[in-house]
Parts: C-alpha cells; sequence; structure tokens
C-alpha cells in the first residue's frame, strides 16, 4: 500500500497517496475546478504537461503554480481561489548565487530522443547533462506512471541512462540565452547557467487544440493531457470518457485509460475511413511492426464504438462537463460523459530553437542528416524535427548522440533507417490532417484564447497576429500562446508569434543573474 | 495613379497621430491616416501608458498637465479595453536628498493647482505595504492615471474615422509638395501634411534633432493589489535626464488587469531592439532595492521599444522650415501617451490657426539651428 499524506485544500485536510502531482489530487473529485479565468470561468487543467497554465493554483501562499507539474508533500497549503497572492514576507532581498554548470553537451528534453543521444555520447565519453521541466525522467511517451511501473523496453533505455555519466537535471525551465552556448534555467533550488560546446534540443511536442463551444469547462482535456493526470494519481476508474480528435496517440490514449477502469464510450476520429484504410495500407507494406502495435490497440480496444469521420461540435455542464454533442457531418447526437479527452495532433514545442535563432519550417525544426540545425553546435531531435512517434526519436537521438561525439560512421548506419522513419512522418501528416469543418465549430462567444479569454468574435476580424495581440490580449498571458496560438494558426492561417526570453513564465529573481 | 484628396493627411497611426488625426476630424477637416502597420504597434505598444504631469521645465509642466486633464475629461468615454484607472504617483525618496527634492516638485505642483500630498516614512509604507521599510518618504499625486497605449490609439483612430476621416494601409514613399506617394502605388492628395512617425520623421527629415533611447520593461502575470499607485523612484528625474549611456530607475505600475508592469532603463546609440539580459538584470535588481516582494512574482514577459529623444526633452511640434505645408509632432521620448492629447491641440492650432491654451512657440522644432537653417 502506497503511503499516504495530509495536505490541505481550500482550508479542508485531504489525504491523497504519495508521488501523485497536485492537480491528480484535486481531479480526485470529478471537474473540479482549479481556478476562475478573468473573465469569472471556472477552470480546470487541460494539457497535463506544464504547458496551458490552466491547473494554476497557490501553494503555501505563492500563486500562479502549475498543480500538474509538483507533487505533493505532507503538509502543503493549496488554494484554488482568490489566485493572487505572493509571500509577503520583507526580508531584503538575497541575491541567489547563481549555480554555473558547464558540459560538452547539453540535452534539452528527457523523453526518448534526449534519452537516446545522452546514453549514446555519455558512452562515447562526453561530459553529458539531460535537463527537462519535468521531475522525471521519460518525457511524454514513456511519461512516469505512479500506478504501475515503466515497460521493460522503456526500462532499458532508463536504466541504461542512469547507469551512464549522463548527470539529470530535474525540474528546470530552461528560459533564457544570453549568448551562444549559454542557456539559463529555473530550477527549485534557483537560477542555474549552463554552459554547452553542444546543445541538443529534445523539447518534444504538444497537443494542438481546436476551439469549440464548451472546450474550457472543467473535465475536458488533451488526450495525452488525460493520460498524462491519470499517469499522475488522478482517479479514472468507473468514469465515461469520450475521446476525440485525431492520431494514433487516441488509441493508445484509450487503451490507457480503459486499463485503469475507465469507461471509454466511444474514440471520435475526424479523419475519414477512406485515408484511415489508405494509412493501414501502408502500415502493412513497410511497417509490419506498427502493424502489431496496431492489432494490439484492435484487441484491447474490443466493445468501444471507434468512429473515424467523427468529432466533437460542443461540450456541455453546469460549471464541469456533462455531455459532449458528436457529428459525423450530416447527424449530431449528444452524449453524457464525465471526461472528454480529445487532442487535434502534435504541435512541435519549437519557443526554444526560436530563441536560439534556428531555422523554422511549416512548424518544425530544419536539419540536416545528422540533427544540425541552421545554428552551429545545436542539433534538434524527436518531435522537434517532425512527428514521427517512438522509433523515430530513438533513431534521431542515437544519430545525434554519435554526431556530437565525432563518431561519424556510427551516424551514417543509422541515417538509411532515419530516411524511412521520415517517410512514415509525411503519411502521418497526412492521414491525420485537420478537416476544413473543424474551423466552423466555434461560435461567436467560443474562447480562443484561455488565459485572457478572447473570443472567437473578436478575433476573426484581426489582420495578423501581432495586431490581434496588442488589440486583444491573445496569447499574452502565462501560457504565452502555446495553445491559442496553435489554434489561431488553424482558425486563421496567422504564423506564430516572435519569441523572446523568458520562453517560459520565471520567478523575477531569476532575471537577476542574466548576464 | 489614383489620387486621394484630404485636408490633413497624418503619417502614423500611434498614439500621437492617433490623437492628431482624431482632433483634426473633429475640428471639421477632412482627415487621411497612413500607417502601415499595427496602429499603436510602434513605440506606443512599448510605453508604460503612465498619464503623469512632469515639472523639468515650465513648458513640460504646461504640455503634460494641459493633456492630462484631456485625458481626465475623456475617461468615461473610453472603452474597457483601453484600461484607464486612477492609480496616482507615487514619488519615492530613499535619503533627505531626495526628500528635499519631493518637497521642491510639492511646492512646484501645488502652487500650479495640482492636489499632492507628502508623506513621511510611515505615510509610504501604509500606501504601498510591499515597499521595504526604512525609506525616507515620498510625494504623492493622486490624480494620475495608467491606460493601455495600443487600444488607446485604436479607440483615438476609431474616433477619427467615425468623423469621415479615412485610414490608407500604406507608408509614404515619396512626397511633391503636399502630395504623397503611398507605398501601395496611389497617392493622397493632402492640405498639410503632419509627420506623426516618431523616429522615423528623420528618413525624410534629417535634421530633426531626435536620437533612438531603448527602454526595457518586464510584465509578470495578476497579483491585483500588489501595488496600487504607479510607484516612481525620484532617482527616475536623473536617470531621465542624465546624459549615462546605460542607466535604470524603479518604475513600477500596476495595471488595470492586476499585472505588475516594470521599468526603466534608458540607452542611446543601440540600433537593435533585442531583450539585453544585462539591463534585464539591472533593472530587476534596482526594483528589488525598493520592493523585494517583487522577487517572487511570475514575469510573463520582456520586451524593448525606441523613444524618440530629443536633446531638451521637450516635443517637436509644427511647421517645418523648407518644408511648405509639412508639420512635425514627434521626439516626445518618455512621454507620448501623456502628450499626445496636447501635441494634437497644438497641431490643430498650427494647422487651422485656431487658438490653443497652450504656447504654439514653445515645442517649434525651429529652437534648434540645424532644423531652423537645415
Amino acid at each position: 500500500m502506497d503511503k499516504r499524506i495530509a495536505l490541505t485544500v481550500n482550508d479542508e485536510q485531504v489525504n491523497a497517496p504519495e508521488h501523485c502531482t497536485v492537480a491528480a489530487v484535486l481531479l480526485a473529485s470529478p471537474g473540479v475546478a482549479t481556478r476562475v479565468s478573468v473573465t469569472g470561468e471556472p477552470r480546470g487543467p487541460l494539457c497535463g504537461m506544464g504547458v496551458c497554465f490552466e491547473c494554476r493554483v497557490t501553494i503555501d501562499g505563492e500563486a500562479h503554480q502549475r498543480s500538474c507539474q509538483i507533487s505533493t508533500s505532507d503538509g502543503i497549503v493549496v488554494a484554488t481561489r482568490g489566485n493572487d497572492s505572493y509571500p509577503r514576507e520583507h526580508e531584503q532581498y538575497l541575491s541567489e548565487e547563481i549555480v554555473n554548470k558547464a558540459y560538452d553537451v547539453l540535452v534539452i528534453g528527457a523523453g526518448p530522443a534526449g534519452i537516446a543521444t545522452a546514453v549514446t555520447a555519455a558512452q562515447a565519453g562526453q561530459r553529458v547533462a539531460v535537463l527537462s521541466d519535468d521531475p522525471h525522467i521519460g518525457g511524454q511517451i514513456w511519461r512516469h506512471d505512479h500506478a504501475k511501473p515503466l515497460g521493460r523496453f522503456a526500462a532499458d533505455w532508463r536504466d541504461r541512462l542512469s547507469r551512464s555519466s549522463a548527470e539529470w537535471i530535474a525540474s528546470a525551465s530552461v528560459f533564457a540565452s544570453p549568448k551562444p552556448g549559454v542557456l539559463l534555467a529555473e530550477t527549485p533550488t534557483g537560477p542555474m547557467r549552463i554552459r554547452a560546446d553542444q546543445i541538443v534540443l529534445a523539447c518534444g511536442a504538444r497537443e494542438r487544440f481546436v476551439p469549440f463551444p464548451g472546450w474550457t469547462l472543467p473535465g475536458v482535456f488533451g488526450a495525452g493531457g488525460l493520460q498524462a493526470l491519470v499517469k499522475a494519481g488522478m482517479p479514472i476508474a468507473g468514469q465515461r470518457v469520450i475521446v476525440a480528435g485525431t492520431g494514433p496517440l487516441l488509441l493508445a490514449v484509450a487503451d490507457y485509460l480503459r486499463s485503469r477502469g475507465a469507461n471509454v464510450r466511444l474514440i471520435a476520429e475526424q479523419t475519414s475511413r477512406g485515408k484511415l484504410a489508405r494509412f493501414a495500407g501502408g502500415l502493412l507494406l513497410r511497417e509490419p511492426a506498427k502493424i502489431a502495435e496496431a492489432a494490439g490497440f484492435a484487441w484491447r480496444l474490443r466493445g468501444i464504438p471507434f468512429r473515424p469521420n467523427c468529432w466533437p461540435t460542443s461540450a456541455d455542464g453546469e460549471g464541469h462537463l456533462q455531455s459532449v454533442t458528436l457529428t459525423d457531418g450530416s447527424r449530431r447526437w449528444t452524449e453524457p460523459c464525465d471526461a472528454l479527452a480529445c487532442g487535434f495532433g502534435l504541435v512541435a514545442n519549437t519557443e526554444l530553437p526560436c530563441l536560439l535563432g534556428c531555422a523554422i519550417e511549416h512548424g518544425f525544426v530544419r536539419v540536416d542528416a545528422d540533427q544540425r540545425t541552421s545554428v552551429p553546435n545545436v542539433f534538434a531531435i524527436g518531435e522537434l524535427a517532425g512527428i514521427g512517434g517512438l522509433d523515430k526519436a530513438l533513431l534521431e537521438g542515437e544519430i545525434a548522440g554519435h554526431v556530437v561525439a565525432g563518431r561519424h560512421d556510427l551516424a551514417a548506419a543509422l541515417q538509411r533507417r532515419r530516411a524511412k522513419a521520415r517517410g512514415f512522418v509525411d503519411r502521418l501528416a497526412d492521414t491525420f490532417a485537420l478537416r476544413d469543418d473543424l474551423r466552423q465549430l466555434p461560435d461567436a462567444k467560443t474562447i480562443v484564447c484561455r488565459c485572457e479569454d478572447v473570443t472567437f468574435e473578436q478575433l476573426r476580424t484581426q489582420p495578423d497576429i501581432r495586431t490581434a495581440k496588442l488589440h486583444t490580449r491573445i496569447g499574452m498571458g502565462p501560457c504565452q500562446g502555446r495553445i491559442c496560438g496553435s489554434a489561431a494558426e488553424f482558425l486563421f492561417g496567422w504564423d506564430a508569434g516572435s519569441v523572446r526570453s523568458p520562453i517560459f513564465p520565471v520567478a523575477m529573481k531569476s532575471l537577476a543573474g542574466g548576464e | 495613379m489614383s489620387a486621394a484628396t484630404c485636408d490633413v493627411a497624418v503619417l502614423g497611426a500611434g498614439i500621437v497621430g492617433a490623437a492628431c488625426a482624431r482632433a483634426l476630424a473633429m475640428a471639421g477637416l477632412r482627415v487621411a491616416i497612413v500607417e502601415r502597420a499595427t496602429i499603436g504597434g510602434g513605440a506606443t505598444a512599448a510605453g508604460m501608458g503612465h498619464v503623469v504631469v512632469m515639472d523639468d521645465s515650465d513648458a513640460q509642466f504646461a504640455l503634460t498637465r494641459r493633456s492630462q486633464q484631456l485625458w481626465n475629461e475623456l475617461a468615461p468615454q473610453l472603452p474597457d479595453a483601453v484600461e484607464y484607472v486612477q492609480t496616482g504617483t507615487l514619488w519615492i525618496a530613499v535619503d533627505d536628498e531626495e526628500l528635499t527634492a519631493a518637497r521642491a516638485k510639492y511646492a512646484y505642483y501645488t502652487s500650479r493647482g495640482i492636489v499632492a500630498e507628502m508623506l513621511d516614512a510611515d505615510g509610504v509604507a501604509r500606501i504601498e505595504p510591499n515597499l521595504r521599510p526604512g525609506l525616507a518618504g515620498g510625494l504623492r499625486v493622486p490624480g494620475e492615471s495608467v491606460i493601455y497605449p495600443p487600444c488607446a490609439a485604436l479607440w483615438l483612430v476609431n474616433q477619427a474615422l467615425e468623423r469621415n476621416a479615412t485610414l490608407h494601409r500604406a507608408e509614404a514613399k515619396r512626397f511633391d509638395r503636399t502630395t504623397i506617394e503611398l507605398s501601395d502605388g496611389s497617392a493622397l492628395i493632402a492640405g498639410a501634411i503632419v509627420h506623426a512617425t516618431g523616429i522615423g520623421a528623420t528618413r525624410f527629415m534629417p535634421s530633426l534633432p531626435i536620437r533612438p533611447r531603448i527602454g526595457h520593461l518586464v510584465i509578470t502575470d495578476r497579483y491585483p493589489g500588489f501595488a496600487r499607485h504607479q510607484i516612481v523612484e525620484l532617482g527616475y528625474i536623473k536617470s531621465a535626464h542624465g546624459a549615462d549611456k546605460e542607466s535604470v530607475a524603479f518604475n513600477l505600475q500596476p495595471r488595470k488587469t492586476g499585472q505588475m508592469l516594470l521599468g526603466s532603463s534608458r540607452q542611446y546609440d543601440v540600433t537593435d531592439g533585442t531583450v539585453q539580459p544585462h539591463m534585464v538584470t539591472r533593472m530587476v535588481a534596482r526594483a528589488f532595492e525598493y520592493m523585494p516582494a517583487l522577487a517572487a512574482l511570475s514575469v510573463i514577459r520582456t520586451w524593448t521599444g525606441f523613444r524618440a529623444a530629443t536633446p531638451d526633452s521637450l516635443p517637436l511640434i509644427g511647421p517645418m522650415p523648407g518644408w511648405p505645408g509639412h508639420f512635425v509632432a514627434t521626439g516626445h521620448e518618455g512621454l507620448g501617451i501623456t502628450t499626445s492629447l496636447g501635441t494634437a491641440e497644438l497641431i490643430v492650432a498650427h494647422v487651422t490657426g485656431q487658438r490653443s491654451s497652450l504656447d504654439l512657440n514653445a515645442y517649434l522644432p525651429t529652437r534648434f539651428a540645424e532644423v531652423a537653417h537645415g
């Protein structure tokens, strides 16, 4: 039996298992609101991975803490209301000693790609550190699960990393780069300045959200978002869940949620049956391993309706989600449910590559066969260089690991396999491209920017993203446009705006050591 | 080539151009506004939006005071998006020398009818409990306010458009007397032309004595009530008007949203608008000397902007020698948000011959020899 700890939530004692996140504990009450939006709407966690800032609460008197990124600990005091406080003591500000670190190779991101680079480069004798915003190694696909050990393959990689000489820096957010080869990060113990001869970016991807009426209700999650929250300890057993959106992730999420006792009612896939059939045919020809994976899903998901050509048109409920209305293009119907897990594909986390000046093409970092970006000594791997899943991420991670260690011969052997993995990237993008119908989902009052509550109506007459930002405040909140930016790109065709440090909200004291 | 005609063309829809366009349209003139990019998207978007009276010179006082009166008169009409809020200004003195400066400011303001109040150390701590203990005191000017500049500029432009002004999404390429050739291939024939393009005015009129002076700002997430006044260190005056190549001063603004907006920095001879980490560091360190509790607040954005600075800290408003029919309204440095409305009143007077309560001669570009004889 897990050890249980006691914390205070809105003045009430709550017991929770150890190693859960605060968000997961709060979500033990279904449909709970973690904050009130700027126009007074209740909001709950959406992305589950520290990106959307909807799960902000006050912890021990400090407002605006992302509850999905913070583990519970005995005696902490959490408040979901009046999210505006700050430590009020008047101590003279004491300059925190900045910690200086230096490595041959710094890997940003601890998913499969980052782990593969770190292991490969460390084995070749490089001084390596791997850093992540997350408290645990694994990224999204190998995310730490509080209730279940990692699968054998993932655990092997994790163990190789822990046996290697690579240093692991947890819960560190890189927010600035004062000069080439130098990064500043905020960590729980203070600011850190890291110098590295070579930087490998493995920042991964986040989910794309398409706004529709009711998508801001507590109980509406990202697909990967709900999975991440359940892995962090959110109870889901017995809950009625609809999984919607697009891409292979929907199947993985439904499979996982069912394994944790969720009552998955429907998987709604927006792409057409014809596109899916062509995709499956391609797998048969080229990727027998992926066919086996798909067959496994099909077996475990039997009994759950899978509907292609189907997407949500609205989410409804009083203060929290109670039902979802869906369509197949001709007919509409309403399904009662407790949670909606919806993701409309993945968007690469290009903020740090942009800050470093890396060229971006069609939303991804441009890389050559060695995974080099346009900036000297900066590499990009995994989803940053094209959404392609685990095999491609590991390959690219290993290639970059060999290249940074000067072992081009070993890299060359892997580059042919990478070419095949890239073919899968294009087929994925084509199969799961978003249908135009989804652009018609928002009504005038649908909120597009959840931080600042900017509506579709306010945005549709704006000429460009910069004007929209200045005149409506879209993207000006703490998520810095990470959620609304990709939505606005889909709805209005706007480019992402400019990127400036800090690329993540940081305590002002972290800016004090910026040279 | 197609050519539209108007009584006055206003080049630039920053806050100054927007205010001029509105005032000219309200005076009954047919106005054409020429702006290629976002309305209020240049120096206006980078500014703090503090509507403040300043007293470096009698001319500066007159212009800022008149402008503030105009803003306060407009306040009831301003839409929510302009985020007008009367915060008052609190000038902070750290020692006796600065307290003496505060007293001088108090005497200057009160003798000219401005409500102000001297505060001792306890008084300052009472109204702004997040300031560190042990400050010498301060001067509170309660009638001052804060606005969100880009939406203020947008509202002013919309007011002009409601009075039949036209908006031309282009920039001026060439002038033939008062005919303007625009970047979209069209032309405008204007009775008069107002150059309200900030630093950009020097492109056509290189003799104008304006230099870009970059500033940095930092904004936090929402912490309603953390500070109530715009809080400015009295050392700001040294920073703003010293000749130092680089300077910082503590200047904190509580926005209507509950966000805290922190300034300020000043540097000459920087042409790249990239945020400079060493300046942010200096600014933030300066702020912690006054308000250590700021250290824990979450910062969500930093940015820079270029002020159009003149050698005597006064704007350039009036006819341009050698350019018949052309007027300039530029060089507002860090006070353009405040002084836009007074500038507009002066421009209307110059263009139409209407009377103004302000002295038309005090801000003429011809006060500088290089302009007068250029």
